[in-house]
């Protein structure tokens, strides 16, 4: 099942539904990457809260999504990290870094406006 | 004396398999009075390992049991594969060594998420993984554990 996108002004928000097979991950890296040219986005939400479990992969992934954008011109936050998926990735030593992460939504709006004032 | 009860197996062929199998775990971790947050680390354990037979071997299986003593309840996770092994298995667990996902978070990350690790690998031949995480029994399951014995 292909992530939902939903555009909110030069926003994308990407909500991730149940967890990813390979294939998926890139198909959602592709699709944002393609949006942020056609919405003209600045920013990107990833909500994550639907994931009982952050693995390398997962994290990879995300990163990489980050990158890709980043280099579209766009920032990323990602929202919706469980309270025990985060004590098992620090037990884990799992990195987001350098990825921006928000508690939830309006926390991440929050962030790019800002990051739309500095830029 | 570790009684490792029957086991779930499940075979690892595909990433879909991966969540199957860490579902598995975390229904069996709940079941055995683990809290929501150790059943998250059993879950992200199995499916590190998961994915390393998927990346290494292509094909394994993975199996789920519980575990007890005397004093403690656990759950063990088994992953075996017939895969290419591994030649240097204290590489393979020190930090950022790059396997062949170019992380090598992998087997160091679930590691950690567990109380007790162990590698068997043979090259050419396979590699088996066996993991254990326990919890204190309390006094009232250690009782209902004799009378179940002794009536």
């Amino acid at each position: 099942m292909p992530v939902p996108i939903l555009k909110q002004g030069s926003y994308l928000i990407a909500s991730i539904q149940a967890a990813l097979t390979d294939g998926e991950v890139l198909e959602l890296r592709d699709d944002l990457a393609d949006r942020i040219g056609r919405f003209r986005s600045r920013g990107i939400i990833i909500d994550v809260a639907a994931l009982d479990v952050i693995d390398s992969f997962v994290a990879r992934s995300l990163r990489t999504i980050a990158r890709t954008a980043a280099l579209r011109g766009a920032a990323t936050v990602i929202v919706g990290i469980q309270p025990d998926v985060a004590v098992a990735m620090v037990q884990f030593r799992l990195n987001l870094e350098p990825l921006h992460t928000a508690l939830d939504l309006e926390e991440a709006l929050a962030l790019l406006d800002r990051h739309k004032e500095r830029a | 004396m570790i009684v490792v009860s029957d086991d779930v197996r499940l075979e690892i062929a595909a990433d879909t398999d991966i969540v199957e199998a860490r579902g598995e775990g975390r229904a069996l971790a709940a079941r055995l009075g683990f809290s929501r947050t150790d059943a998250t680390l059993i879950a992200t354990a199995i499916s590190e390992i998961g994915r390393n037979i998927l990346h290494h071997a292509g094909r394994g299986e993975v199996s789920i049991a519980e575990a007890a003593d005397d004093h403690l309840l656990g759950i063990e996770v088994v992953a075996r594969d017939r895969g290419p092994g591994i030649a240097d298995v204290e590489q393979a667990l020190s930090e950022g060594y790059a396997s062949g996902n170019g992380l090598g978070l992998g087997l160091p990350g679930a590691k950690r998420l567990m109380d007790e690790f162990s590698i068997e690998t043979e090259i050419g031949r396979g590699t088996t993984v066996t993991m254990r995480k326990w919890r204190e029994r309390d006094a009232l399951e250690r009782l209902g554990d004799r009378s179940r014995r002794h009536g």
